[in-house]
């Protein structure tokens, strides 16, 4: 499970979907998920803004096939309430560097559709 | 998207979601299902547009900020009142205790991401199914309560027009009777009903209807008009049951009938007379003695037997001032307890047996009713008449619309009523009506119909039956004359009544002679009237009476020829 980065079966699935609207749903999530990238880095400190960021960051990722990052959110919002500092913060560089991982993969499946 | 089921009817529905893309994704899914789709991006947005739009349908993720869905879900099913507005909580929240907190706002369903359309639109067609459903109910109950708003109005006026029939009698203003009756007995068939005659006897029906309800009801209207029409046209209780019988057994459905007691109580001729067709038995109640004597029915209810087959049979008892006659009908009887044991005859009869002050008798029957079943039925009645002297002699009841300008005032006719018609025609309310075209008669007409009624029965009883009056001395004899009385009638088959009607005009207003002849033996008119008037003694009492009532009175052919006088003065 924690292999698979990007599930492609999702991604087709969504593309049939979506149909023209496919790009932007792309668009969206890549910015989106930037912002809450950020939020989590700047919510270190906040164990119940992690939890809270994580739980939404965990859906949008699941729904767009993104199965590791949103294994990492899971965990992340899970462990919000237990889990020291430490592990924590273990845990949002964990989803940072996931997050920079797949970003390239949906920046080029979203390149199939320019123009 | 074409493998998924057709949508019935596209419905709109709100999605409130923070994410964008999860949003986007959302709501591309819902608009290619056929649906119209609102977008809130926190829970106070979703509100206000469910105010503004209110969709059928809420998706409503759970965190977000400004106002979470939990809130949000709250007032949203605050907003949509008794309607049932679905709202599914798109949410992979785990633990049992967010899903709870999820059904506590008034969730109804949940929806995981990753979000799979099939199941989506699967619980979206759910979700409608359970709306419609809460819609028809509410449809429904609504129009259930309208339906019952509407029988609730019937029903009153329908009690109103019957009260005012009901009532339009002498049933509270005489002050002779005492009645009970429960405020719906009318629509569980029970009918109450008095009115004077002509003469100032009172005529008393009570009736009960079988069935219940409305249809119960109904037949009350023509019964109650055939009653109050006859009776103060002056007909007796023969020609009124007979007209009422074929009257219910024209409308009524087979299935419906009346069960009726029918009284006529004479203060004048100290007597009751009374015809019981299926009804408990009443009694009529001497107070000097304490005796009961029971009111049995020997007759099948109204509106059972076709007009050959109908027996109008009366019985008559003697009753001394004072005395009382009772009624009841079977909602006293038929009081049930818990156990369904009927009230009963039995325990009646032991309410009589301990009653010691006769005006308290309803309320002691009514104590034992609440003391044997704890509750009132509501198809009680209960009426119970004393015979009271000086009834006032009442004027004709109808109004009449002519001025009296063309009133005939000079003319005679004669009538002789042989065998066949003396069984079973009485012509006193047709002539009372023929002498009532005079105006001036009018305010006699009281008077002008005791004293043709008396002298037409001396004439029918005494004359052509034959019957001799001091029979009547004793309760027993009474009950042999009008035994005798219909035996006679029945095998009559010569005989006669002649009556002769004269009018004449006199300087002041006028005159009317009334000759009444009959074929029999007579009588010594000098011994009769000698007799003193004697409360104790049941006979002899109607020429007394004739004697008061009009002008002048003369017997002449041995007392087979009896005249009488009745004058009236100039017209205002």
């Amino acid at each position: 499970m924690a292999e698979i980065h990007l599930d492609p079966d999702v991604l087709s699935g969504l593309q049939e979907v979506m149909e023209g609207e496919y790009p932007k749903l792309l668009d969206t999530f890549l910015d989106d998920s930037q912002k809450r990238v950020e939020a989590l880095r700047k919510a270190r400190d906040d164990a119940k803004a992690l939890g809270r960021i994580a739980h939404s960051f965990k859906g949008s990722s699941g729904n767009l096939g993104a199965v590791r990052l949103a294994e990492l959110c899971r965990r992340l919002e899970d462990g919000s309430a237990q889990l020291t500092r430490v592990d924590l913060d273990e845990l949002v560089d964990e989803i940072d560097q996931e997050f920079a991982l797949v970003r390239p993969l949906y920046e080029h499946e979203r390149q199939r559709f320019q123009l | 998207m074409s493998s998924l089921a057709p949508v019935l009817e596209p419905l709109t529905i709100l999605i409130a979601e923070d994410s964008a893309a999860d949003l986007l994704l959302l709501s591309t899914i819902i608009r290619r299902q056929g649906h119209q789709v609102l977008t809130a991006t926190n829970g106070a947005q979703a509100v206000e547009l469910f105010t503004r739009e209110r969709p059928q349908l809420v998706l409503m993720d759970a965190l977000m900020p400004v106002m979470d869905g939990f809130e949000a879900a709250r007032r949203i099913k605050q907003l949509a009142g008794e309607a049932l507005v679905p709202i599914i909580f798109l949410t992979s929240l785990r633990e049992s205790e967010a899903l709870a907190q999820c059904l506590d706002a008034g969730g109804d369903d949940f929806l995981p991401k990753p979000y799979n359309q099939l199941i989506l639109a699967a619980k979206i067609n759910a979700m409608d199914r359970l709306r419609r459903l809460q819609a028809t109910v509410l449809q429904q109950r609504d129009q259930i309560a309208r339906h019952h708003d509407y029988l609730l109005h019937e029903q009153r006026a329908a009690k109103a027009v019957f009260d005012k029939v009901a009532h339009s009698g002498c049933i509270n203003a005489a002050p002779n009777i005492r009645y009970l009756q429960s405020p719906y007995a009318l629509f569980n068939g029970d009918l109450l009903l008095a009115a004077y005659t002509p003469s100032g006897d009172m005529h008393v029906l009570l009736g009960d209807f079988t069935g219940h309800g409305l249809p119960a009801a109904v037949g009350a209207m023509p019964l109650a008009e055939v009653f109050y029409g006859m009776t103060a046209k002056g007909y007796g209780l023969a020609q009124t049951l007979r007209e009422m019988n074929a009257k219910l057994k024209r409308i009524l459905p087979v299935d419906m009938f009346c069960c009726a007691t029918l009284l006529c109580l004479s203060a004048q001729r100290r007597v009751v007379e009374v015809w019981n067709g299926g009804m408990p038995e009443g009694y009529v109640h001497e107070v000097a003695t304490g005796k009961r004597t029971p009111l049995v029915s020997r007759h099948l209810p109204l509106g059972v037997l076709s007009a050959q087959a109908f027996d109008d049979g009366t019985e008559v008892w003697p009753m001394a001032l004072g005395d009382r006659v009772f009624l009841l009908s079977d909602g006293v009887l038929d009081t049930a307890d818990a156990n369904d044991q009927l009230f009963g005859a039995e325990r009646l009869q032991q309410v009589f047996a301990a009653n010691r002050e006769p005006d308290r008798l309803f309320e002691d029957i009514e104590r034992a009713l609440a003391a044997f079943r704890g509750q009132a039925r509501d198809d009680v009645s209960m009426v119970e008449i004393t015979l009271q002297a000086g009834q006032p002699l009442r004027a004709a009841e109808p109004v009449y619309a002519d001025s009296g300008q063309s009133c005939p005032l000079d003319w005679s006719v004669s009538f002789e009523f042989r065998a066949q018609t003396l069984k079973s025609y009485n012509p006193l309310p047709y002539l009372l009506q023929l002498l009532l075209e005079i105006h001036g008669l009018r305010g006699q007409s009281g008077a002008l119909y005791s004293v043709m009624a008396e002298l037409y029965s001396n004439a029918l009883e005494h004359g052509v039956l034959e019957l001799d009056s001091r029979l009547k001395r004793d309760a027993q004899g009474f009950a042999d004359y009008y035994r005798q009385r219909n035996e006679r009638l029945g095998q009559l088959n010569s005989g006669y009544v002649r009556v002769h009607v004269q009018v004449v005009p006199t300087a002041t207003g006028g005159k009317m002679t009334l000759r009444i002849e009959d074929r029999g033996p007579g009588f010594d008119v000098e011994q009769v009237l000698a007799r003193p008037m004697d409360v104790d003694r049941l006979s002899g009492r109607g020429l007394s009476l004739v004697r008061q009532l009009s002008s002048d009175v003369r017997w002449s052919d041995g007392g087979r020829s009896v005249c009488v006088e009745f004058c009236w003065g100039a017209l205002a």
